[in-house]
């Protein structure tokens, strides 16, 4: 993969982008990383980078966002996957050695990994 | 925390959650000197005065869900163990202003750690906050500023995918020529800090 540098490569790059850009804020995955002080502490910034990492292995094109406290420290780092038309899914104690295998159950084969759920909310009825 | 980027981070957070729209993070290495300089001002809704003094109290927090808050607090702890010390007051207009001094070669001293994964992580967060990063180190000094990014990219966010890698290996190698001697030291070419220089000098 070449290195871009210049911001002649970040236009570059808007021209590519602006034509996916539409098709991917509809139809997204969305992740998202707690990353209060406990989120931090526990590890959350290497669990954001395993993640990004895996998505670009696997080439798997992903919204992937962070938040802050969410109140269940203990069980951070915290990951929340939501997919459109699916119920959003908070994973526990996510650690960088755990993200592979959440990406591919849960993202690729649709399966929830139950073992590591710490909250669900279900989809709402439009 | 085992790296001052991880406190960083955290600091660049509490930013956000203050409603910032724009933070500055510059971080002045001077070896010679033995001093290391971390200093974090936002735009954020700030802090009444009394509260700036009890920040560094692990059990002050403005939080309702719980009794206390040891960001700060172990960051000041960090700072304190290397002979320094960290200092809370007001920005410039408003917002808040965190200066962490550490003695650079101190035997306690946390490394400063990966700045690249901070930033990325921090720049992936929401709502966007722009961020204006100057890394000194010995007379050499790499500098991101992401009004100028977001400038180029119009309507394309800073979480692109695509976006996401451009500004992971920016900063990268941008952290690298600090830390090489042999190498050039001036800043990547036509990159998005460049403009810095002339946007300090405003009043």
């Amino acid at each position: 993969m070449p290195k871009l540098k210049s911001l002649e490569d970040l236009k570059k790059l808007r021209d590519q982008a602006r034509q996916d850009i539409r098709v991917r804020l509809d139809t997204g995955t969305r992740i998202t990383v707690g990353m209060g002080t406990c989120g931090i502490a526990a590890g959350a910034r290497e669990t954001m980078h395993a993640i990004l990492e895996e998505l670009k292995k696997r080439e798997i094109e992903a919204h992937v966002t962070t938040v802050g406290c969410i109140g269940m420290c203990s069980y951070e780092p915290l990951v929340d996957i939501e997919q459109a038309g699916s119920s959003r899914i908070t994973y526990g104690n996510v650690k960088p050695d755990r993200v592979p295998r959440l990406i591919e159950e849960h993202l690729i084969n649709g399966r929830v990994v139950q073992e590591w759920v710490v909250g669900r909310l279900e989809r709402e009825s439009a | 925390m085992r790296e001052l980027s991880l406190h960083i981070l955290d600091v660049l957070q509490n930013a956000r959650e203050a409603g910032s729209r724009l933070v500055r993070l510059t971080i002045e290495e001077d070896i010679a000197g033995d001093r290391l300089i971390i200093d974090v001002s936002d735009d954020g809704r700030g802090m009444a005065e009394e509260d700036m003094k009890r920040a560094a109290d692990p059990f002050f927090t403005t939080r309702k869900t719980r009794h206390v808050g040891l960001g700060l607090p172990l960051f000041a702890a960090a700072a304190e163990r290397c002979n320094g010390g960290l200092r809370i007051e007001r920005a410039p207009g408003q917002g808040v202003r965190i200066v962490a001094t550490f003695q650079h070669g101190h035997l306690d001293r946390p490394p400063l750690g990966d700045m690249t994964r901070t930033l990325l992580s921090f720049l992936m967060g929401e709502p966007l906050c722009d961020l204006v990063y100057t890394h000194r180190r010995n007379g050499k000094i790499f500098e991101l500023d992401t009004r100028l990014v977001r400038q180029e990219l119009g309507e394309i966010p800073l979480s692109h995918p695509q976006v996401r890698e451009w500004l992971g290996s920016y900063i990268s190698e941008g952290e690298e020529t600090l830390t090489h001697p042999g190498e050039h030291s001036s800043m990547i070419p036509s990159g998005p800090g460049r403009v810095e220089h002339a946007e300090t000098q405003e009043p």
